[in-house]
């Protein structure tokens, strides 16, 4: 128990002694219980006492449960990895630069590098997209914006954010590729670009809302400050309140990163499967997710190789998202101003 | 003496003003982007998907014909999986944050369950599609059950739940806590009478946030093995199921133009749900806001 309990404790039985003087007073009632006693009742009472000792324990479990999810997923993780590794070698994965894991015998190739390939490109895209959108709208937000337009805006930036992801893939599939097939000659119809289009546009409102909690959170004195000097408004969000709240921005880049790279559905429904280290956003790619979904709707049997690498390429994944994450969390720690 | 030269800042700040107003205009266009981004999807989804809005949309099972096809199947596997979903996910997020809020003391290793749990919100979904096959479907040998589904959608938004409810508990003022030990209440009557009362809204508010969140998920549901062609309801836990996003992706990956448009017809059914949800959301934290 903390020291916060202890001291309640102190402050109930003093408490008990003034009251229990209290009945002294009205005694003249003939059967009157004084409240110590009452006291005394209650807290000899036993199945209080074992309930208060149980709820601790209990609530203490499901807390552990969270622990053990990260548990499970990491073992997990590294044991059917390891079992993959006995099949395929661990070079071979690392070093190979072809990803052909439903060719037959000799012929299949475990090389992650196409999928990682495929990854980084949808995740570059959307960057692309997301980053100025995403910062432009979390300055006028936090700058420009009057609390009219903020409370229309913020609803809507939610919404956005709270739309499935298998909805934005049919959209980039069924809007965002005919359109971009109107512009662009020899696009395929599962291609890289406009899958990671979408994806930026799903990362927009994080980015938006996790950076204008960074600006909003710059003292308005340092603002002041700077329109006093004769700043216009430009001025001040760009050369004052962007680079106070450069970590926050930052931070939230780097999250939008580590959402993009575990993405699954938009890829899977708009990229293609056709695994290929490539710069050319117009080809049709895979990712690390959007295989894992190929291997779990297709017929792997349980136990082939093939069932085995879902657990290799879920592995890099993690371990791609985990990075980003710790980077992210680095950042916004070590390099906050404090105001 | 003059350090300012007066003629110098009136020629820069007319240049300096026009900057300002284009750059405005420009960051005003960039956060309409989300908006019209928003308004052009609902446009489409509405336009494809009406013709298949109707009753026989919602009473009939997958079918080749998609003249014939309907939701049915999805919509009860939907709701089937949230039966699961909401109470384990619910007693597990409330009951960690009641402990890390109430009960822990402040040493390393509740300091280890609250990082873990910030790292485990940004662990992507199908990373747990991944933990479910292995530990609910092959060694719980649940198989590809509406359990398996329902407990990996659970782990899935556990972190949401316990951050929301952490934040409503938090929010709940000491005062109201003395008060009730100054009745002689003990620490369990406290948060049982007192605290989990005043913060239920705000409970509430985030956890349904986070169902609506695992009614879209569709990657770990595919993974731990959901069916994607189903003609029959699921009759208990431990019968196999398709989800609405499931649904949705199956018929949106074929390439004939009609089973689009019944991707379409399912995702507004989608949408209007998560909609009805999230306004509930709402009204609960207009109801209940800023009552101390």
């Amino acid at each position: 128990m903390g020291e916060d309990h202890k001291n309640d404790n102190l402050a109930l039985s003093r408490f008990g002694v003034v009251l229990g003087r209290l009945p002294i007073l009205v005694e003249n009632r003939k059967h009157s219980v004084s409240v110590n006693e009452l006291i005394k009742q209650n807290k000899s009472k036993r199945s209080g006492k074992i309930i208060e000792k149980l709820i601790p324990f209990l609530l203490l479990l499901c807390g552990i449960i969270s622990i053990l999810t990260t548990v499970g997923i990491v073992f997990t993780l590294i044991i059917e990895t390891f079992t993959f590794f006995n099949q395929v070698p661990i070079i071979e994965f690392i070093t190979s630069k072809e990803w052909l894991p439903f060719y037959s015998g000799e012929d299949a190739s475990y090389g992650i590098w196409p999928l990682v390939a495929g990854t980084l490109l949808i995740a570059f895209i959307a960057m692309i997209v997301a980053v100025p959108i995403g910062i432009a709208s979390a300055i006028y937000l936090s700058e420009y914006a009057s609390d009219r337009i903020r409370k229309l805006i913020k609803p809507v930036l939610e919404v956005l954010a709270g739309i499935p992801t298998i909805v934005y893939g049919f959209f980039a599939l069924t809007f965002v590729t005919p359109l971009l097939r109107t512009f662009i000659d020899g696009l395929s119809i599962y291609n890289a670009l406009s899958a990671g289009i979408v994806v930026g546009i799903m990362i927009i409102p994080m980015i938006a809302s996790l950076s204008e909690d960074a600006m909003s959170s710059v003292p308005n004195s340092i603002r002041e400050g700077a329109y006093a000097l004769g700043a216009t408004r430009f001025e001040v969000a760009v050369k004052v309140v962007l680079p106070a709240a450069t970590s926050g921005i930052v931070a939230s880049i780097v999250l939008g990163i580590s959402r993009a790279i575990g993405e699954t559905m938009i890829v899977s429904v708009a990229a293609g499967s056709s695994p290929k280290a490539t710069l050319d956003p117009t080809e049709s790619i895979q990712t690390m997710t959007a295989y894992i979904v190929q291997v779990s709707l297709g017929d792997a049997g349980y136990g082939s190789t093939i069932y085995y690498s879902i657990y290799a390429v879920g592995m890099t994944l993690f371990i791609f998202t985990l990075i980003m994450n710790l980077i992210a969390q680095y950042v916004s720690r070590h390099f906050r101003e404090e105001y | 003496m003059n350090l300012v030269n007066k003629e110098q800042v009136k020629k820069k700040m007319a240049s300096r003003l026009f900057t300002n107003r284009i750059l405005q205009g420009l960051l005003l266009l960039a956060t309409l982007f989300g908006l019209i981004v928003l308004g052009v999807l609902i446009y489409r989804m509405t336009t494809q998907g009406i013709g298949y809005l109707s009753l026989d949309f919602f009473t009939n099972f997958a079918s080749r014909f998609p003249e014939q096809a309907g939701i049915k199947a999805a919509i009860v596997g939907t709701l089937w999986l949230m039966a699961v979903t909401i109470p384990v996910s619910l007693i597990l997020g409330v009951g960690t944050a009641l402990y890390l809020e109430e009960y822990a003391p402040k040493n390393r290793f509740t300091r280890i369950i609250q990082v873990n749990i910030a790292n485990l919100a940004g662990v992507p979904s199908i990373v747990f599609g991944l933990l479910g096959l292995t530990i609910f479907v092959r060694l719980a040998e649940m198989g590809q059950s509406v359990l398996a589904g329902g407990y990996t959608l659970s782990l899935l938004i556990l972190p949401v739940i316990v951050v929301a409810s952490q934040e409503a508990l938090r929010s709940v003022p000491k005062e109201m806590r003395d008060a009730s030990y100054a009745m002689g209440a003990t620490k369990w009557q406290t948060i049982q009478r007192v605290v989990l009362p005043a913060s239920i809204p705000g409970i509430l508010t985030g956890s349904i946030l986070a169902f609506s969140r695992a009614i879209g998920e569709t990657a770990p549901l595919i993974v731990i093995g959901a069916l994607t062609y189903v003609a029959f309801l699921p009759e208990n836990l431990y019968s196999g199921f398709t989800a609405m996003p499931i649904q949705i992706y199956n018929w949106a990956t074929r390439p004939q133009i009609e089973f689009q448009e019944l991707a379409a017809a399912g995702i507004i059914i989608l949408l209007l749900m998560l909609i009805i949800l999230n306004s509930i959301a709402v009204l609960i934290r207009n109801k209940f806001q800023k009552r101390y």
